[in-house]
């Protein structure tokens, strides 16, 4: 399996907005620890290490303090 | 009331090398009479190796170390006579529960499958098992097996050379010289003789204390490992509690960085934590109290010349999955039968390499191991605390998180994967069993699989003849469902090499003895 990096998502409006909606009104440690979660279930879901590891690399690669080695 | 740790057990007595006019040179010299020194000795004693070992006093490890051993470990302790009186001894358990906070999250069973002499685990003190291996190592000695043991000798200096390492001992009366073809390092993880020679223990030290605790006490807690993770008697910290032999239990508090050992340690303070752990209305006594940092390190080789280093003064890991003395014991296992063939003259020195490149194998796993456990229980960022939090939450109502919860990842055996003695394969048997593999036991008619093994080059023959291949012991068994499952998958009959420390070297449906021969050298350290 790969990574899927093609638009994937049949109402992306829609699921960005929940996705938003799920942190209202948390404090920040809260939202955190949702995150976390968030990415445990997507995690196990996936399952598969190598997709999960290029997944890594993207979220890694393109955000604050990425790592070097862009071209 | 005196305890066994108290009892001198190898007093100091002179010995004929104290008066020889020329240092006396001993085929193999073990200094350090710890767990893994002494099985290291009775392994070679039982095969005629001579072997003296030096200790730098006359007891047992004193207080409380290490209490749960594996059931690889007791299947080579049972090979070296002293596993049944253990397991008779020990409290045997395979089961363990996880909480969180005031509730248990899931429980776990560490050998669902039947049909293995041994339990996945025994808790039994450290101070119990080298009893039984001095007595061990007596009897052999009383029947004439060439090994000795002196007490308060101390190793103060050593001098390596190409075919023997000089050895300098301190005594209550004046220091003497001896020589030894091999000298085996089993001092423990401050090794002084890793310090004389000058090499490196790195790795890495956890910022954390834990309160170690033995307590004497009747409970009626089950026999289980149970371990907490921010428990309302701990908080923000973790806990474990273990059952022991003669009504002792074994309590580990995480107490952070920043404390006050002395402090900590006092009967004043550890009383009213235990209190609140075990609840008001349960009477116990204090046995043994200590505080530890835990480090995990290792030596990067553990073969110098003549000189090799094994358990602790090789490798450290931090208890979280009792690997420490564990391993050493593998570490002992792999090594005496080298030492044998060597010294025999049947096999090149290039075989001792190969407990070097399988047991820094080992230690790497059981590092790997440790520091992830460790990791988990003491999250080292921010944000490593909140996944460590994350996966908590999600295991109490979701079984995909429970294989996430790290509260040690209990020891297992090594797999010798990709070793050079390894031999051909037959991947279309099972993998389990593949070559580099710890044997598995299973149940015969009338006893057990690896009882017939025992300790020498063995060609297991499974549904069929064992042909004839000179240095090897036939084994003829016949196809159960557990040797089915373990050994033979669909095929009706196979053939497995297996290594004196019961690790297969080579496997094959069908095999002219010629092959096996070639696999045999090759388990030998030859070119195969
Ligand atoms: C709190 C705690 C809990 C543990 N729990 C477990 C567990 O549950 N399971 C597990 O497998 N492991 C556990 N361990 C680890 C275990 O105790 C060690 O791995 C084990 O003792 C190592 O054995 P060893 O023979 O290598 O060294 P040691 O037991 O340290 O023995 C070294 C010996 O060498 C002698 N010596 C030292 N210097 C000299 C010298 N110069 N000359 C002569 N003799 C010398 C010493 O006196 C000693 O007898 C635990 C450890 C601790 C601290």
């Amino acid at each position: 399996m790969t990574l899927t990096s093609d638009p994937n998502l049949a109402d992306p409006d829609a699921t960005y907005a929940a996705l938003i909606a799920a942190h209202d009104g948390l404090t920040e440690a809260e939202s955190a620890a949702l995150n976390a979660r968030l990415v445990l279930v997507l995690m196990n879901h996936i399952g598969d290490a190598t997709v999960l590891r290029a997944a890594l690399e993207v979220a890694h690669g393109s955000g604050a303090g990425a790592s070097g080695g862009d071209i | 009331m005196s305890k066994i740790f108290d009892t001198p057990l190898y007093p100091y007595a002179r010995s004929a090398d104290q008066d020889a006019p020329v240092p006396v040179r001993h085929p193999v010299v073990i200094v350090g009479a710890g767990p893994v020194g002494l099985v290291l000795a009775i392994d070679l004693a039982m095969h005629d190796v001579p072997v003296v070992v030096l200790d730098d006093n006359d007891k047992v490890s004193f207080g409380s170390r290490a209490i749960c051993f594996a059931k690889r470990q007791l299947e080579i302790l049972d090979r070296l006579g002293v596993g049944a009186d253990l397991v008779a001894k020990g409290v045997t358990w395979n089961r363990g529960k996880v909480f969180a906070g005031e509730d248990q999250i899931f429980d776990f069973n560490l050998l669902p499958e039947a049909g293995h002499k041994h339990p996945a685990f025994i808790n039994i003190q450290q101070y119990t098992v080298e009893a039984e291996l001095v007595a061990r190592l007596r009897t052999l000695e009383a029947a004439g097996k060439p090994v000795h043991i002196r007490g308060n000798s101390r190793v103060i200096a050593v001098d390596p050379q190409p075919d023997h390492v000089g050895v300098t001992v301190d005594t209550p009366e004046e220091p003497y010289q001896i020589a030894a073809d091999w000298l085996v390092a089993c001092d423990g993880a401050r090794s002084p003789l890793r310090a004389m020679m000058g090499l490196d223990f790195t790795g890495r030290v956890f910022e954390d204390n834990f309160l170690i605790a033995d307590v004497r006490m009747q409970a009626d807690f089950p026999t289980e490992r149970w371990f907490w993770f921010d428990p309302p008697f701990n908080p923000g910290q973790s806990a474990l509690l273990h059952k022991q032999p003669d009504d002792i239990w074994r309590i580990d508090l995480q107490l952070g960085w920043d404390i006050d050992k002395e402090v900590e340690k006092a009967p004043e303070r550890v009383i009213p934590r235990l209190k609140a752990m075990l609840g008001p209305e349960v009477a116990f006594e204090l046995e043994w109290v200590s505080i530890y940092t835990f480090q995990c390190m290792r030596m990067e080789r553990f073969r110098h010349g003549r000189m090799l280093f094994a358990g602790d003064s090789a490798h450290q890991v931090s208890p979280f999955g009792a690997r420490g003395a564990n391993s050493g014991i593998q570490d002992a296992d792999n090594l005496a039968w080298k030492l044998r063939l060597v010294l025999e003259g049947a096999a090149p020195e290039a075989l001792i390499d190969s407990y070097d490149s399988e047991r820094v194998q080992a230690a790497e796993e059981n590092i790997l191991n440790s520091t992830r456990a460790t990791d988990f229980i003491t999250p080292k960022s921010a944000a490593s605390r909140v996944f460590r939090d994350a996966v908590l939450d999600l295991a109490r109502d979701h079984a995909f998180a429970r294989p996430l919860v790290n509260s040690g990842r209990l020891s297992q055996p090594t797999w010798y994967d990709g070793s050079g003695l390894n031999g051909p394969d037959d991947p279309t048997l099972p993998a389990l069993t593949r070559p580099g593999a710890p044997a598995v036991d299973a149940p015969l008619p009338g006893g057990w699989l690896l009882d017939r093994l025992g300790g020498d080059f063995a060609l297991l023959a499974i549904g069929r003849p064992a042909p004839e291949v000179v240095g090897t012991r036939p084994v003829e068994i016949l196809a159960s469902p557990e040797v089915q499952s373990r050994y033979l998958n669909t095929h009706l009959s196979a053939l497995y090499l297996i290594r004196p420390d019961q690790h297969i070297a080579a496997r094959w449906t069908d095999a002219a003895p010629a092959t096996i021969a070639i696999a045999l050298d090759r388990a030998k350290g030859g070119l195969g």
